[in-house]
């Protein structure tokens, strides 16, 4: 019975596990983008992925909540299948509605933040947790509230995404991937489309979720960032993970060519 | 007839006018059935165009094909060909005609069904284009997040995708409503007695050719320009206020707010 056969799998499955994936292969018609990737993230864990573009870090971080589709191997949070049926050996794609169950708990900000152009900022954080959770207006009003004063925007709620600026509408962004209250936090290189006035405002958002206990897992390559805030730097080159270990380890003492050039041209570049 | 130079030019200024200022009620009759025709088969023709484009968005590859080889056909062929096919080809064949049909204390004539229910097919060809479009001009990246946050695909389509694809579909579709007003003089070729007919009437019997038809031309004209304010109303209702002064091209290409001033502050 395929519900026999997960319920075994959650007692089989480390509580301290939240993500974990095995020899995910990632294909663009001829390219191959990611060849067997697999990374086990625990819970509170910080983990940030550098690597250069085109390396398959970004495309690793979107297959963990299924915005790409997987040619083969599995995706598990919290020891359940995303995107795929749980009682196949092959990739049978789940159904639309089960996949959108699956990334609920999973929160993602994006590189261009893609707020609701036509929603203001309260409205672009209440929409999920009343249409997906069916949350009460005025509890997800409140939580918001509550969200938009955590990444200091308390005054900002009535505002339209157009007027605000590219810190601001990231830290909305982060906002509303929270108010689902998510397990796990993707962030897909966040700051990367700020101005550099902004970074700091973004990256201090994330430094208190990590903090305050968030399993996060970061395409960046704000190197101090890394240092301060991440348990792990995981180096990702052709398709795969050629290095990963402790931020302050990897920096100063990388095992791995690539690694130790790909360092040396963020360093040079900076 | 051999024009005479000698006749010189005449215009009836006074039946012109007071065809204008003083419609008969047959020409009123006419002029309300061309409004509610076009009203009804725009609105029609709206709704099919969304059905249409769903089909066309479809994961089924047979459905897909269903709703490409519709908008095929029906752009494809002229709208007069189309009509007389409809009301007169079908009941030539026996397959169907049009009969009046009274509900209540409203008759509604078979021909009107036949015009409503033709300009609806025409116009949904259209519709289904002009909506698409609109559907693939919202930003992809919101689609993305709206996904990422676990909502399905039909509710992203109805509060994220369809919100802000109206505000691009209201330019093009206050133009076929435009278009579907003027098209309603096809109607006369298979007899329905709309403001263009009796304009061909009032001509037959008073030979005022120039006149009687510059009248109609005039209605005509009343008719789009009225509704390019409700368009412009509509426009701005829609608009995002917010977006006037960061955006102010963007949004003057989306509504036209704007394009006046901007013009005459650099004059």
């Amino acid at each position: 019975m395929a519900h026999h056969t997960n319920r075994e799998a959650d007692i089989t499955h480390d509580p301290g596990t939240v993500l974990s994936a095995r020899n995910v292969v990632k294909r663009f018609g001829a390219l191959t983008v990611l060849d067997g990737v697999s990374l086990d993230v625990h819970r509170q864990e910080v983990v940030v992925m550098i690597g250069r573009s085109g390396s398959g870090k970004t495309t690793f971080l979107r297959c963990l909540n299924h915005l790409e589709s997987i040619d083969s191997g599995e995706v598990l949070v919290n020891g359940r299948r995303v995107g795929y049926r749980e009682e196949t050996d092959q990739p049978v794609e789940e159904s639309p509605s089960k996949i959108a169950v699956a990334r609920r708990n999973i929160g993602f900000v994006f590189q261009h933040f893609n707020l609701f152009a036509h929603l203001s900022a309260l409205d672009n954080i209440t929409a999920a947790p009343i249409k997906v959770l069916g949350l009460p207006k005025n509890e997800a009003q409140e939580r918001a509230r509550d969200l938009l004063k955590r990444v200091g925007l308390a005054d900002k709620a009535d505002a339209r995404p157009s007027t605000l600026s590219g810190g601001e509408k990231q830290r909305v962004a982060i906002a509303r991937a929270l108010a689902m209250r998510p397990e796990l936090m993707l962030f897909d290189e966040p700051t990367s489309a700020l101005d550099p006035e902004m970074v700091g405002e973004v990256l201090a958002v994330m430094k208190e979720l990590a903090t305050e206990g968030m399993t996060m897992i970061v395409v960046s390559h704000e190197m101090s960032f890394a240092r301060s805030v991440a348990d792990r730097l995981v180096m990702f080159d052709s398709g795969h993970i050629v290095e990963q270990g402790p931020p302050e380890r990897l920096i100063t003492a990388p095992q791995h060519d690539r690694t130790r050039s790909f360092l040396r041209l963020l360093t040079d570049g900076a | 007839m051999i024009l005479d130079a000698g006749t010189g030019v005449t215009f009836d200024w006074s039946f012109f006018w007071g065809h204008i200022l003083e419609p008969s009620s047959a020409w009123l009759t006419g002029l309300w059935r061309t409004i509610y025709i076009s009203v009804i088969s725009q609105a029609l023709g709206v709704v099919l165009g969304f059905l249409i484009t769903i089909v066309r968005r479809s994961r089924l590859a047979p459905l897909r094909a269903v709703g490409s080889f519709y908008v095929w056909v029906v752009r494809g062929t002229p709208l007069l060909v189309q009509l007389v096919l409809v009301y007169n080809g079908l009941a030539a064949t026996g397959i169907y005609k049009f009969s009046d049909i009274t509900v209540g204390d409203v008759t509604v004539l078979g021909v009107v069904q036949a015009a409503i229910l033709t300009l609806a097919v025409h116009e949904g060809a259209y519709m289904s284009e002009i909506i698409r479009a609109s559907l693939d001009a919202v930003d992809h990246g919101q689609i993305e997040a709206a996904a990422a946050l676990g909502m399905t695909p039909s509710l992203t389509m109805r509060i994220i995708h369809i919100p802000q694809a109206v505000r691009i579909v209201i330019p093009p579709l206050g133009n076929e409503f435009n278009l579907m007003m003027k098209n309603t003089t096809l109607l006369s070729v298979i007899g329905l007695q709309e403001m263009f007919l009796t304009a061909q009437d009032i001509n037959s019997t008073t030979f005022k050719t120039f006149e009687i038809f510059a009248v109609a031309g005039c209605y005509y004209l009343f008719l789009t320009t009225v509704w390019g304010f409700v368009q412009r109303g509509i426009e701005r209702k829609l608009g995002d206020p917010s977006m006037r002064v960061p955006r102010q091209s963007a949004l003057t290409r989306l509504t036209g707010i704007g394009s006046r001033s901007t013009v005459r502050v650099e004059h």
